[in-house]
């Protein structure tokens, strides 16, 4: 397996810490002018998304991470994995619920995803920016009411929740932002 | 370069150019004299930790391609200076130590380094602190206050380690994991004076400076570089640090003066050398003759980062704010 010596840590390497995949965010040498030098290190646990700090003395190796990130289309889900295809190699991916479940709502088949790959396998799933869905519950809006502010729920068609003016209707088709779970426009 | 961006450089180098007026203005009052030593040298320091640039100087008909080392500190030609009867002199110029970077580290920087003759470490220390609230008090209120700590004292105060000379590795990690710093990776139980390092590091560093002028002295012998061992306890050495803002700023010695005492220190830094797998660098055997020759006064010497000095004149908190281009820029 490759490793990288703590001189070649730099931010966005990838790196295996306890069996797994990670990325630097930020490396600081400490070099004291009399003594030993240190690598503090700040780096993001893939599979947890958690920002982890630890102090690496000078010469020493960790085992790099084989994570690549790849743009996939996603196809189905079969009750337990969602399957994803690379659209040039026709290659498959099984990703599992861990991988995707804070993406779930988001996910539209044949949309294309960047995803996550560690030793081949899908970790975590980035739904395209902007995604389009179906309004399939909502309060019928007061007619009139276009200067409402605070808007009303809206449950879409992959049973994500958002806000939505008050004169979104049931059976319309909306865009909404997939970062901040915003409803951006009516769809034409 | 539209003119508001120039305006903004052109004040920060205006800033830059009254602190080094403001430095040379406080030697020649006293009757130091600047020396411009230089900077290529066919010896290079042994010093484990330091390591040196090279390059090549190939002249026809005196050099044929011989490699010659930038200096890390213009220590060496300073003290074959004040072997030949120099008096009291300072630099102000540029060093270079190859891997540093980071927001306190420039690869290429600028020393302030001097040496006056027949002061004791006390004497250099007062100096030093005179210095420091001529050109920062105006900004730096805390400057007004010294406090001086030996470094026994020091890990008491900050690390509440009561003998550092007697601890062991396990009351150092303990109070790593005490003051909540993240593991340590590739460090053996055995490894005591790096556990210690990384308290002093991690833990009491960045609480040095904060209230007033933090001035440590006494350093242990291992660390002692060419300072004087204290007649009274040869575990100790005459070195003493300042920090200001959690920041080290200068480091000096009351001076080693005997030439066979510097042969053991380079020697024992080269045996260092060899053990930590580096490249073997000659010794400055100019500096060894000119010692053994004529002796070196005795003195005390001090090298301060002016760039760091700038940095807490300026209130910034990375090198890049207060020089003109930075390595990634040069």
């Amino acid at each position: 397996m490759a490793t990288y010596s703590t001189n070649e840590f730099k931010n966005g390497l990838k790196f295996l810490m306890d069996g797994q995949p990670c990325t630097i965010i930020d490396n600081t040498i400490v070099q004291p002018g009399k003594g030993q030098a240190f690598n503090r290190v700040k780096y993001r646990n893939l599979m947890t998304g958690r920002v982890l700090e630890k102090t690496f003395k000078s010469g020493e190796k960790v085992d790099a991470a084989d994570v690549v990130d790849t743009d996939l289309q996603y196809l189905y889900n079969d009750g337990e994995f969602w399957h994803f295809m690379d659209e040039t190699s026709f290659e498959q991916y099984q990703a599992a619920e861990s991988a995707v479940a804070d993406v779930t709502k988001w996910l539209i088949e044949q949309d294309i995803c960047t995803v996550t790959l560690f030793n081949g396998q899908p970790i975590s799933v980035i739904p395209p920016k902007q995604v389009t869905l179906e309004v399939v519950e909502t309060d019928p809006g007061l007619k009139g009411d276009t200067a409402g502010t605070g808007g009303k729920p809206a449950t879409l068609s992959t049973g994500a929740v958002v806000q939505v003016p008050l004169f979104v209707q049931i059976g319309e088709q909306i865009i909404v932002n997939t970062e901040k779970g915003e409803y951006v426009s009516r769809a034409k | 370069m539209p003119n508001k961006l120039m305006a903004s450089a052109r004040q920060r180098l205006q800033k830059r150019s009254n602190l080094l007026a403001q430095v040379r203005a406080f030697f020649y009052a006293r009757d130091v004299l600047e020396v411009d030593t230089p900077i290529l040298s066919q010896a290079a320091t042994p010093d484990l930790h330091l390591a040196s640039l090279t390059t090549q100087v190939k002249v026809p008909g005196f050099k044929d391609k011989q490699r010659y080392y930038l200096h890390t500190s213009p220590e060496y030609p300073m003290k074959r200076l004040l072997s030949e009867g120099s008096g009291d002199i300072f630099y102000l110029g540029k060093v270079f130590r190859d891997g540093d970077l980071s927001p306190r580290h420039q690869v290429e920087f600028t020393m302030l380094e001097w040496y006056r003759l027949d002061f004791s470490m006390q004497d250099l220390i007062d100096e030093v602190v005179g210095l420091l609230q001529t050109v920062l008090l105006p900004v730096l209120a805390q400057c007004a206050q010294v406090e001086q700590l030996t470094y026994r004292q020091m890990f008491a105060k900050y690390a509440q380690i009561e003998d550092v000379f007697g601890a062991g590795s396990e009351q150092f990690q303990h109070c790593l994991a005490q003051n909540g710093v993240p593991e340590i990776i590739g460090l053996q139980d055995e490894d005591t004076a790096l556990w210690e390092q990384l308290v002093l590091t991690e833990v009491i560093e960045p609480q040095l400076g904060k209230s007033a002028v933090s001035i440590i002295t006494h350093f242990p012998a291992r660390d002692a570089a060419l300072a004087q061992l204290d007649s009274e306890n040869t575990a100790q050495a005459l070195r003493f640090e300042v920090f200001v803002n959690g920041m080290e700023l200068a480091n000096g010695y009351q001076e080693l003066q005997d030439a066979e005492l510097y042969r053991q220190r380079f020697d024992e830094s080269l045996q260092q050398r060899q053990q930590a797998g580096l490249e073997q660098v000659p010794l400055d055997n100019r500096l060894l003759e000119a010692l053994e020759h004529y002796g070196l006064p005795a003195c005390s010497g001090v090298a301060l980062g002016f760039d760091r000095l700038l940095l807490l004149q300026q209130g910034a908190s990375r090198l890049e704010e207060v020089i003109a281009y930075s390595l990634d820029k040069a």
